[in-house]
């Protein structure tokens, strides 16, 4: 496919046995990944766990230390960057300052000596809504602008393979909902193929037909966002994508269909099939909005798994639900998401409370739960700087 | 964060700056230093300029007058030496700039992650500082001499023909003009340079752009303000230069510059008004010259 023309569709992105080592540090161990043509795929992870380098790889601003990228089957490993039927929405936007806007929108096409560049370029602005700035230069614009700029210079080139570096992270909430809209149908219309990274999850869920969750280097798991949510296969995944509540402990008994895992001489089943390992010491979670909270000791039923008694030690209230916090000696402090169906917290600080969910909601994950079974997030702020730092110190050293 | 999604995204309209007699003040002692030893002057020469012989006076006596025909004869006598000292100029500054941009961008973009290395290429830039001007010249002169071992050995290896010599050629002059000047063109390129966000080279070869384009498209007109400071910095003392054009460093007879005459009609001649007067007409043809290349260059919002 030459770059003098508009890419009919999407091509496919095969990456195999992708590895990159940065002096001093590896920041993809091992990475084999197929994106089929014309899919919305969202690499999802923290930061540091090298999901911007394999966006850099793709497009050709790093090269690989091993492996091969294929574009469309066609081998690009050894391509420049501007070879490649590939355009960037970057994070930082590099938007070229000395360029009008429309210059900077017209750039690629430019580049590609496609005809009609400028009006073309006016098109891609008018659909990011900025066509009445488009005289302006770049730091006459707020962020925000800016970043849907960046947008608009990258899809005007009708690439094959669109690369987003957290593209929508400078928008406020209302754009951010437009542009992700925008982006979805942009993606449908055209048949481009999309891939997005980006560390937050809600947006990787809501936008990507199929999210992957990177940690460290490496892929964790990968599939649809329900299949991801609902059943994440490690304690990683189960954290990162929204809250889990995991329990640790050895399992007592398996059926064919439930398996029960003893946690501190509480008994929790699981359904066998959604678990991932059935012996041993393993961890085992449900979501906290599936969890329900009973002011009254409740009858035991079958089917379902009960905790308690347990003790309220934090309620936050977040409109459409409250967040309930619960100590259950022994156990865990357990996170429950209630919908606010009346008015108020139906529970206070302090009060006792049990707790209780279907077997069917819990899921069994598959690595081995280490001395800590409580598993930090790896996410919070404190340990992306403390990660950012290490990152930066290995870069300077290996300079 | 939620909230602020309502609210306006127009920029907040500037405060009025106030206006405080301190400012003022500490702007006194630039001001008084300027009126002294730049106004004063700059009047006082061109009052020379317009001067007229002593009708009985001594040679070098001259009377306050309105005489400006003084720059028709300055123009009319000196002209070649005017064109000579603005082409040896930009030629300097062109050569200067060509060898000052591959030093300044390898140590304000490649050697970026290495500060020791950084550091250390700087001072070598600025190393020839520390040795006099005049020195280096006259040292440039013994090595451009036609005895010097580097002439004769090129010319016993047939790399030179046999009659070939550098010594009081404009070659020389240009050359030394342009060695002498390097820094003044790489230290601002450097800064330009150094400050050069690599992302958008990244962005710009993302867009299709081949290496030299990125160049071309990106890097120049980002370093824009770097290259106007250097010419600046190089033509305008070039231009006035009469070291590296002297008889006694690198030129010859052939080869004087304004800087040259307007020394040989202030100190040799006693001609002060000629001197006075080629001095201003030195100084307009740089105002000129300059202004329109500043507004050419487009860098105002650049700078």
């Amino acid at each position: 496919m030459s770059i003098r023309e508009f890419a009919e569709s999407g091509a496919d992105l095969e990456l195999v046995g992708i590895q990159k080592r940065f002096p001093g540090f590896t920041a993809i161990e091992e990475l084999d990944l197929t994106i089929p043509a014309g899919s919305f795929f969202a690499l999802l992870g923290p930061s540091g766990c090298g999901k911007t380098t394999t966006l850099r790889l793709v497009a050709g601003l790093e090269e690989p230390t091993a492996g091969r990228i294929l574009i469309g089957g066609k081998d690009v490993t050894d391509t420049k960057a501007h070879q490649r039927p590939v355009n960037t929405v970057f994070q930082s936007y590099a938007l070229f300052p000395h360029m009008s806007i429309i210059d900077n929108v017209a750039f690629g096409l430019k580049r590609r000596r496609i005809g009609d560049a400028e009006s073309k370029a006016h098109e891609a602005l008018k659909l990011v809504e900025l066509d009445h700035l488009a005289q302006r230069r770049p730091a006459q614009l707020s962020g925000g602008q800016q970043q849907r700029v960046a947008l608009a210079r990258a899809i005007v080139n009708r690439p094959a393979l669109l690369l987003l570096d957290e593209p929508l992270g400078a928008l406020d909430l209302k754009l951010r909902r437009q542009m992700q809209l925008e982006l979805k149908t942009i993606q449908e219309e055209v048949g481009l193929t999309f891939l997005h990274v980006t560390h937050d999850q809600e947006e990787a869920m809501t936008m990507a037909d199929t999210v992957a969750v990177m940690n460290k280097g490496a892929i964790e798991q990968m599939g649809a966002p329900e299949e991801l949510y609902e059943l994440p296969r490690t304690a990683f995944v189960a954290n990162f994508l929204g809250k889990s509540n995991l329990f640790t402990g050895d399992v007592v008994g398996t059926t064919d269909t439930a398996m029960t895992v003893d946690a501190a001489g509480h008994r929790i089943t699981i359904a066998t099939a959604r678990a991932q390992r059935h012996q041993g010491l393993v961890t085992v979670g449900v979501r906290p909005e599936k969890v329900t909270l009973h002011a009254e000791q409740p009858d035991e039923v079958a089917g379902r798994n009960l905790l308690g008694p347990g003790r309220v030690i934090d309620v936050s209230f977040a409109g459409v639900s409250t967040e309930y916090i619960v100590a259950v000696p022994g156990v865990a402090t357990i996170s429950v998401f209630a919908q606010n169906m009346s008015f108020g917290p139906v529970a206070h600080e302090g009060s006792e409370v049990w707790l209780s969910w279907d077997v069917e909601h819990g899921f069994g994950l598959s690595d081995e739960p280490d001395e800590s079974s409580r598993f930090p997030a790896d996410a919070d702020t404190q340990s992306i700087a403390v990660q950012r730092r290490e990152a930066l110190l290995t870069e300077l050293e290996g300079s | 964060m939620a909230f602020a999604a309502f609210a306006t995204t127009e920029a907040q309209p500037q405060t009025a700056r106030r206006k405080s007699p301190i400012a003022l003040f500490l702007l006194l002692p630039g001001i008084l230093y300027l009126v002294l030893f730049f106004l004063t002057p700059l009047i006082s020469l061109i009052l020379t300029s317009l001067q007229a012989p002593s009708e009985f006076g001594d040679i070098g006596v001259y009377d306050y007058a309105f005489n400006w025909q003084n720059y028709v004869a300055v123009i009319e006598s000196y002209w070649p030496h005017i064109l000579r000292s603005f082409g040896y100029a930009l030629l300097a500054t062109v050569f200067a700039l060509l060898f000052s941009y591959p030093i300044a961008y390898f140590i304000g973009v490649k050697a970026r992650r290495r500060p020791l290395l950084q550091s250390l290429l700087l001072v070598l830039v600025i190393a020839p500082f520390f040795i006099s001007f005049l020195l280096r010249t006259l040292a440039w002169k013994q090595i451009l001499s036609d005895e010097s071992l580097i002439i004769t050995s090129l010319k016993a290896l047939s790399l030179l023909a046999p009659d070939a010599y550098f010594a009081g050629t404009p070659f020389a002059v240009v050359f030394g003009l342009t060695y002498n000047f390097i820094p003044f063109m790489t230290l601002p390129l450097y800064t330009a340079l150094e400050r050069l966000d690599t992302r958008y080279l990244e962005a710009g070869s993302d867009l299709y752009a081949n290496s030299f384009t990125v160049f071309r498209k990106v890097t120049i007109p980002l370093s824009m303000p770097g290259i106007v400071a250097g010419t600046l910095l190089t033509f305008i003392p070039a231009a006035g230069d009469y070291i590296n054009a002297s008889r006694d460093f690198l030129g010859g007879p052939d080869t004087q510059m304004m800087g040259n005459v307007i020394e040989a009609n202030f100190l040799v001649l006693l001609n002060y008004p000629a001197a006075a007067a080629l001095s201003i007409v030195l100084m307009a043809a740089i105002l000129v010259l300059v202004g329109i290349y500043v507004k050419r260059s487009g860098t105002e919002d650049l700078l």
